[in-house]
C-alpha cells in the first residue's frame, strides 16, 4: 500500500530456470538473508533454494473457517429460535439439520475470502506501480535481488558472484 | 512404458508462451470476432428489452400459470448454473488430482463459470416478479419485526449457495489472473494499457516468497472450491427434492444433478474451445486435440452417469409401489410431453456414445456438434424435471399444460446474448490461457522428467 518503501540494491538477471535456482542457493550459502528471487512463474525447488518456510496462510483459512461455521450457527439459531421464533410446519425452532447448508456455505465463504485477504497482506498487494528490475521478469527472465544493507553486502563481490553463476546482466537498481 | 504426449506443442520457449497468449489482446480484433461480438451484443440488447417487459409488465408474460408455476426462469437458471460447474471442476478438482492438462483450459473454463453464474443469477432474482424487493432474500435487521428469512427453506439455502459460489469462483479466477495481468502490464507499449493492467495486477511481483504464498492460497482455494462446487448443485437439487411432488421427491437428485452439471459444463467448454481454437490459431498449440479428447471422454462418462440416473429413477418409481410416482414417470415418457423426454434421452445418453471411437473423439466438427446436442439435451433435462412433474400431479382436476409464450423463447435465447457478450469481451481483454501456469508444464512430454514430479 501507500507506505511501501523500496530499497536500493543489486540484481543479477538470468534466462535459465536451473541456473537461477543454483544461483539462489549459492546466494543463500554466501550468507545473504534478505535477497529476493524473482521469476515469471513458480519454480520447483526455489523455496528450498531460498530457504523459504511453509506459508502461514492455512492457519488463517482454518481459523476463518471456524469463525464462519460459528457465525452460521449463531445466525440461524438466534434468528430462528431466539429473536423471533416462527413455527414452520411444526419443526423445532432450532432445527439444526436444516441449518447445515447455511453453516457450510458461510464456512467456505469466510475461509476463502480470508485466505485471499491474508495473501494480499503477505505479498503486500495492492501496491501502486512498484519499481521493476526488468520488464521481462514477468515473461521469460529470472532475477536475484540483494538489497543494500544485507549481511555482507559488497557490490563488487556480489557482481563477481553473479557473473560466475552465469548472469546475463548485473545492475544496480531499486526494488 | 506409455510415453506422455506433450501438453504444449511446437517446442515453445518461455517468451513464445507470453507472446502467443497475449497476441489476441494486443492485435486489432479480427472480422470474425467483431461479427460474433456484434451479433452477441444485439442479442443482449434484445434480452434487456425482453427482461424490461417481463419486469415492467409482470411475469405473467411468461407461460407460468396454474398448474405450472415454475417455468423457463427456473429451467434456464438450473441450465446455466450447471454449465457453471465445469469451470470449477477443471480448475479445482483437476488441480487437486494433479492433472496437468488442466492448465491450458482452466482459465477459459473458469471464465465460463463466472459468466454462466452471472447469467443464471438473474433468473431467481427476476422470477420473484418483484426484483426490486430481492434484498428481502438476505437476513438483515429490518423494521418488520425483525421478521427473519426462513432458514429451513431450500430456496434460502440456494441464495447462500449461489452467492457464495459466485463470490468464490470470481475470486479464484481473479487470483489466477493477477500474475498474468502483471505480464501484460510489463509488455504494454502504451501508457493507458500499462496503467489499466497495472491496476488489475495489483502491483504483483513474482518473488519466490510471493509465489510460495500464492501457490498455497491457490491450493487452499482449490481445496475449498471442490466441496463448494458439489454443494451448490446439491442444494439446487434440494429446491426440487425437498418438496413432496412425485418426480421431484427423490434421494438420487443431488448426485444426479452434480453429474448432469459436470456433463453440461464440459459440453459448453468443448463448444467454446472449438470456436476459440478456430478464432485464435496460436492457441491450437496449447489447447491440443489431446485436451479436447480428454474432455470428450469426461462428457461420455458423465453422460452415461446421467443415463444411469434416468434409468434408476424409472426403476425406483416402479419399485416404490407408489402409484403417483409410477404415473409421473410413465407420463414423462409417454404423456403429452413425451417429445421433451426423448429429446433429453437421445441428446444426453445416445449421441455422446459416438465418443467410444477415437476418431470421433478427436474430430473437431464431430465434437462441436455433439457438444451442441448435449447443451440442448441438458436444457431439456431441466425442462422435463420442472415442467412434466408439475403439469400433472395428484389430482386430475389440477392438470394442465405449460403455456409457453414467445417471451419464454426471448428469455431463453436472450440469455445466450448476455453470456456470449461477456465471453467474447473476456477473450479480447484477458489472457485466455494462464501464462504463469502453462510455463511450468512446457517440458511435459519432451523429456524424461515429464509428469513424474
Amino acid at each position: 500500500m501507500a507506505s511501501q518503501q523500496y530499497t536500493k540494491g543489486i540484481a543479477g538477471i538470468w534466462d535459465d530456470e536451473s541456473k537461477v535456482v543454483k544461483a539462489a542457493s549459492k546466494t543463500r550459502e554466501s550468507g545473504f538473508t534478505k535477497f529476493e528471487a524473482i521469476s515469471p512463474y513458480p519454480i520447483h525447488g526455489m523455496e528450498e533454494a531460498c530457504g523459504i518456510k511453509r506459508s502461514w496462510i492455512p492457519w488463517v483459512t482454518f481459523v476463518a473457517g471456524c469463525v464462519g461455521l460459528t457465525c452460521g450457527l449463531l445466525l440461524t439459531w438466534w434468528t430462528s429460535a431466539v429473536d423471533w421464533a416462527v413455527n414452520i410446519g411444526g419443526k423445532p425452532f432450532f432445527s439444526l439439520p436444516a441449518f447445515i447448508p447455511i453453516m457450510f456455505e458461510l464456512t467456505i465463504l469466510f475461509a476463502a475470502l480470508s485466505s485471499v485477504g491474508a495473501l494480499f497482506y503477505a505479498v503486500k498487494i495492492p501496491r501502486i506501480d512498484p519499481p521493476s528490475i526488468d520488464p521481462d521478469l514477468s515473461s521469460h527472465k529470472f532475477a536475484i535481488f540483494i538489497p543494500f544493507g544485507d549481511t555482507g553486502y559488497d557490490e563488487s563481490k556480489i557482481e563477481k558472484m553473479f557473473k560466475e553463476l552465469g548472469a546475463l546482466e548485473v545492475k544496480k537498481t531499486e526494488y | 512404458m506409455i510415453k506422455r504426449n506433450p501438453l504444449v506443442l511446437g517446442n515453445k520457449t518461455l517468451k513464445d508462451v507470453s507472446d502467443d497468449i497475449c497476441a489476441p489482446l494486443e492485435r486489432f480484433p479480427s472480422k470474425g470476432w467483431v461479427g460474433l461480438f456484434l451479433s452477441a451484443k444485439t442479442l443482449l440488447l434484445f434480452y434487456i428489452v425482453i427482461l424490461g417487459c417481463v419486469v415492467g409488465v409482470g411475469i405473467g408474460l411468461l407461460g407460468v400459470t396454474h398448474p405450472v408455476f415454475w417455468g423457463t426462469m427456473i429451467v434456464t437458471f438450473v441450465f446455466w448454473i450447471g454449465i457453471g460447474h465445469a469451470g470449477t471442476l477443471i480448475s479445482a478438482v483437476l488441480f487437486l488430482f494433479r492433472q496437468k492438462w488442466r492448465t491450458s483450459v482452466a482459465r477459459t473454463a473458469e471464465a465460463m463459470t463466472v459468466f454462466a453464474v452471472m447469467t443464471a443469477g438473474l433468473f431467481p432474482l427476476l422470477h420473484t416478479g418483484r426484483p426490486w424487493l430481492d434484498y428481502w432474500l438476505f437476513p438483515y435487521p429490518n423494521q418488520r419485526g425483525p421478521l427473519w428469512v426462513n432458514f429451513r427453506s431450500p430456496l434460502l439455502w440456494d441464495v447462500f449457495a449461489v452467492s457464495t459460489y459466485a463470490t468464490v469462483s470470481m475470486v479464484f479466477w481473479y487470483i489466477g489472473l493477477v500474475p498474468d495481468f502483471a505480464t501484460i502490464k510489463d509488455r504494454a507499449k502504451n501508457k493507458l494499457r500499462r496503467s489499466l493492467y497495472g491496476a488489475l495486477s495489483l502491483g504483483w511481483r513474482g518473488t519466490a516468497k510471493n509465489w510460495s504464498h500464492y501457490e498455497m492460497v491457490y491450493l487452499i482455494l482449490a481445496g475449498i472450491s471442490t466441496p463448494l462446487v458439489l454443494s451448490v448443485h446439491t442444494i439446487v437439487s434440494f429446491d426440487f427434492a425437498v418438496s413432496n411432488l412425485p418426480g421431484w421427491h427423490t434421494t438420487i437428485f443431488p448426485p444426479y444433478f452434480v453429474a448432469g452439471a459436470i456433463f453440461s459444463g464440459f459440453a459448453m467448454v468443448v463448444t467454446l474451445m472449438t470456436l476459440v481454437r478456430i478464432g485464435f490459431k496460436e492457441f491450437q498449440n496449447y489447447v491440443t486435440l489431446d485436451h479436447m479428447e480428454v474432455m470428450n471422454k469426461i462428457i461420455m462418462m458423465t453422460g452415461m452417469m446421467v443415463g444411469y440416473a434416468y434409468a434408476s429413477e424409472f426403476f425406483i418409481a416402479w419399485y416404490s409401489g407408489n402409484p403417483y410416482e409410477r404415473f409421473v414417470f410413465i407420463n414423462r415418457a409417454f404423456g403429452p410431453y413425451w417429445w421433451s423426454y426423448w429429446i433429453m434421452v437421445s441428446c444426453n445418453v445416445l449421441i455422446p456414445q459416438v465418443f467410444w471411437f477415437k476418431k470421433m473423439r478427436r474430430s473437431i466438427p464431430v465434437m462441436f456438434v455433439v457438444s451442441i446436442f448435449v447443451n440442448i439435451g441438458m436444457w431439456f433435462e431441466r425442462f422435463v424435471i420442472t415442467v412434466t412433474s408439475l403439469h400433472r400431479d395428484f389430482l386430475p382436476a389440477n392438470w394442465g399444460m405449460y403455456q409457453w409464450s414467445w417471451f419464454d423463447t426471448g428469455v431463453l435465447v436472450g440469455s445466450f446474448g448476455m453470456f456470449l457478450t461477456l465471453f467474447l469481451l473476456y477473450l479480447r481483454l484477458f489472457p485466455a490461457i494462464s501464462i504463469a501456469e502453462v510455463k511450468p508444464v512446457l517440458h511435459v512430454g519432451y523429456d524424461d522428467k515429464g509428469g513424474h514430479h
